[in-house]
């Protein structure tokens, strides 16, 4: 637990929260990006402790999240195939699709199998070549490389009873959509520090000057978060808009060019619908066209309606910031982890989902903050 | 690695003429007679189990409390332990959290087709073991088979009957404000040892299953303590988490926690954060959690301390009339957040 324990010290966080007090004159909107931090931030209270002033909105970070209906669709689809194993990462099975989601699906036979990892899925393949092995490869710029290198293990073993459902997505092209809504109040970013760990930092500066607004690349731990608000609060109180990186123990200014040379040789760029949000232009990854084999979406033939949204569901707008998670009509109502509307609901990274875990209602939250 | 339950015990299994269970021997004939004559009774063996019945004739008076709890573990072994002793461990604490001292137990196998006479052997020897050690019998049972795919392996049910302490007054509706929450050791042990075998996650030393039996424990401390501890529990299936939402809705209280009182193996916490979950969460199988006044706090929390079950003992919150029906933890760093009831089963996170 070295350079983890560290960085949840009272002792820091009372630092960080006196100064975050002492330099804090006006109210200040400031998105973490990632999923990873909205869960720290609730996880370890760490929203009932900061200055009222400093208003915190929870972004697109979450994979879960941001998967469109219709992929979720597809997966649910391929899983209930009879010689289809789905794998996927633990959180994506509870979201709903529209019909039902990958854990129902599990539950009426379909063979469903958590994964921690890609290459896993590739062994499964292996012992199992009377079988398709389908992995949904969700996830940022974080899980991509892994998903990548799964399917080049893949091809070097000769392995064709493997495919990959892609449902990659990128972070600055959905900062840069949060930014051209009109209606978005959101004044700083706090960058996701694993994202840049394999990407850098080099991404974030064009969106530092076209929006002019602080960028802070930062962690996960309670110390990091608020070293990276203060630092965020910092720049905005002096009018400042610069791009600084808090997680320097971990993210480096190039990245990771090994990862990105795998990325680089089984994906390009593609145009991705997020769930909730729209199709955003250049924003994920999808498989290169000699890679068709370890493409799901074109070694099977799919053919499945594409369905539409809850219209009851504001998972946009909490996605963008527009609105929190219990200024809609059916959180906590209609919409509860049990039975989720929207995607946000379910994952524990997801902004609706955590708040309900912290308090159901905004009185209740409120009245615990106050205490 | 341990060396096997029967190498231990020099209890060899005796010679059949088959290596593995099939659907005879769940038959009620002559396969079914020599599965019970040469493993169950031979190795169970007690006055009311031999006398052979349709059930069991028991001398209790006075009030008595009964349970029952089946168990469908996978992997069968485990770090520590097995399914034989869970399901002897989990019947006699669910006794012993009522307040009651266990006595006597049931015992029914539902068999899949295939399963080795070696494994059920294995597990046989760990229920002789855990029952001798509890100074507890079996006295029925009952053995099925299924055919192969229509079960896991085994399938226990266990249910027990234990005789209430004479001064045990254990009831939600005598949990009042400021009582205090002392937990009698490290949490999520035994769920943390589950998912590192099913997962295949090694580290430096085995996680190993909690599981113990905890009525000698709850005796001793109703002995000194009587009618001042309000509620016993053990936070099995859903954690710790779990058991305390389900006392604040039911008693309608609030409850609140300090995270840097819960005690947790540095090991087990590093094993949380790889697989993305969280240990309130996560089942314990030989620990309890113990709502008492206020008043008797430290001087139960030192004899808890002073007994084998409860080396790690911590108080770890208290009752409190704000926020009724829910369970507030003050976060190590000094946050406060909700500590919601589990939805389903905790499922790991993507990043």
């Amino acid at each position: 637990m070295k350079y983890i324990t560290e960085y949840r010290n009272p002792e820091w966080v009372e630092k960080y929260i006196h100064k975050l007090n002492q330099i804090t004159t006006q109210t200040w909107t400031i998105m973490e990006v990632c999923g990873g931090q909205t869960h720290s931030l609730v996880k370890n209270g760490l929203l009932s402790m900061l200055p009222q002033k400093v208003q915190m909105v929870h972004g697109p970070g979450c994979p879960v999240c941001v998967t469109p209906l219709h992929l979720i669709d597809k997966a649910v689809y391929l899983a209930q195939q009879p010689n289809v194993i789905l794998c996927s990462f633990g959180d994506m099975l509870r979201v709903p699709g529209s019909q039902k989601s990958l854990l129902e699906a599990k539950a009426q036979g379909a063979e469903v199998r958590i994964l921690y990892s890609p290459l896993e899925a590739v062994q499964l393949a292996k012992e199992n070549p009377q079988k398709e092995v389908v992995f949904f490869a969700v996830g940022f710029e974080t899980t991509a490389p892994a998903n990548a290198l799964s399917v080049l293990h893949a091809q070097r073993q000769g392995i064709t009873n493997y495919s990959i459902l892609a449902s990659h997505v990128l972070v600055p092209p959905a900062m840069e959509a949060v930014m051209q809504d009109e209606t978005a109040t959101i004044q700083g970013f706090l960058a996701a520090g694993h994202v840049c760990t394999i990407m850098g930092l080099s991404e974030y500066e064009p969106i530092v000057q076209r929006y002019q607004i602080p960028i802070v690349v930062t962690g996960f731990e309670p110390v990091d978060l608020l070293e990276g608000i203060y630092k965020v609060v910092q720049q905005l109180e002096q009018g400042k808009a610069h791009l600084e990186n808090q997680y320097s123990r971990v993210v480096k200014p190039e990245g990771n060019p090994e990862a990105r040379k795998i990325m680089a040789q089984v994906f390009e760029i593609c145009d991705r619908e997020w769930r909730g949000i729209g199709t955003i232009p250049k924003s994920g990854y999808a498989l290169r066209p000699e890679l068709a084999l370890y493409d799901a979406d074109q070694k099977f033939e799919i053919t499945l309606e594409k369905a539409q949204e809850s219209s009851e569901c504001i998972a946009g707008q909490v996605l963008k910031g527009i609105k929190k998670p219990h200024q809609c009509s059916q959180f906590g109502k209609k919409c509860t982890p049990i039975t989720p509307l929207g995607a946000p609901m379910v994952s524990s990274e997801g902004a609706c989902a955590a708040y309900y875990h912290f308090a159901q209602t905004k009185e209740e939250t409120e009245s615990i903050i106050t205490q | 690695m341990q060396p096997k339950l029967s190498m231990q015990l020099q209890c060899p299994m005796p010679k059949l003429d088959f290596e593995v269970i099939t659907l005879g021997h769940g038959s009620g004939g002559l396969l079914t007679n020599q599965l019970l004559e040469s493993g169950v009774f031979n190795i169970l063996n007690n006055e009311i189990l031999a006398q052979k019945h349709d059930g069991a004739i028991l001398p209790i008076t006075g009030q008595i409390a009964f349970t029952t709890d089946s168990f469908v573990i996978s992997p069968l072994f485990f770090p520590n332990s097995n399914i034989g002793e869970l399901a002897i461990h989990g019947t006699l604490n669910d006794l012993a959290m009522c307040g009651a001292i266990p006595q006597y137990l049931s015992l029914s196998f539902i068999l899949e087709e295939g399963l080795t006479m070696e494994e059920l052997w294995e597990i046989l020897l760990a229920i002789k073991v855990a029952t001798e050690k509890a100074g507890i019998q079996i006295v029925t049972g009952d053995t099925k088979v299924v055919e192969k795919g229509k079960g896991d392996k085994i399938f226990i049910n266990t249910a027990g009957i234990g005789t209430l302490h004479p001064k045990a007054q254990i009831s939600l509706q005598r949990i009042k404000p400021n009582d205090a929450i002392i937990i009698s050791g490290s949490i999520a042990n035994h769920g943390i040892a589950i998912m590192s075998v099913r997962e295949g996650l090694t580290f430096e030393t085995t996680l190993q299953s909690d599981t113990k039996a905890l009525h000698h424990a709850t005796k001793i401390l109703l002995d000194h303590f009587g009618e001042q501890i309000h509620l016993l529990k053990d936070p099995t299936r859903g954690g710790v988490a779990a058991v305390l939402n389900e006392v604040a809705r039911d008693a309608k209280i609030g409850i609140e926690l300090h995270q840097k009182y819960i005690p947790i193996a540095e090991q087990v916490e590093g094993a949380c954060e790889i697989l993305g979950l969280d240990p309130l969460y996560v089942a314990n199988e030989g620990i309890f959690i113990s709502i008492v006044d206020e008043k008797i706090a430290n001087d139960y929390l030192e004899l808890l301390k002073s007994l084998p079950e409860g080396k790690e003992a911590a108080i770890i919150g208290k009752v409190v009339e704000q926020h009724p029906k829910q369970v507030v933890l003050n976060s190590q760093i000094g946050g406060k957040r909700v500590v919601n009831m589990p939805i389903g089963e905790q499922l790991p996170r993507i990043c």
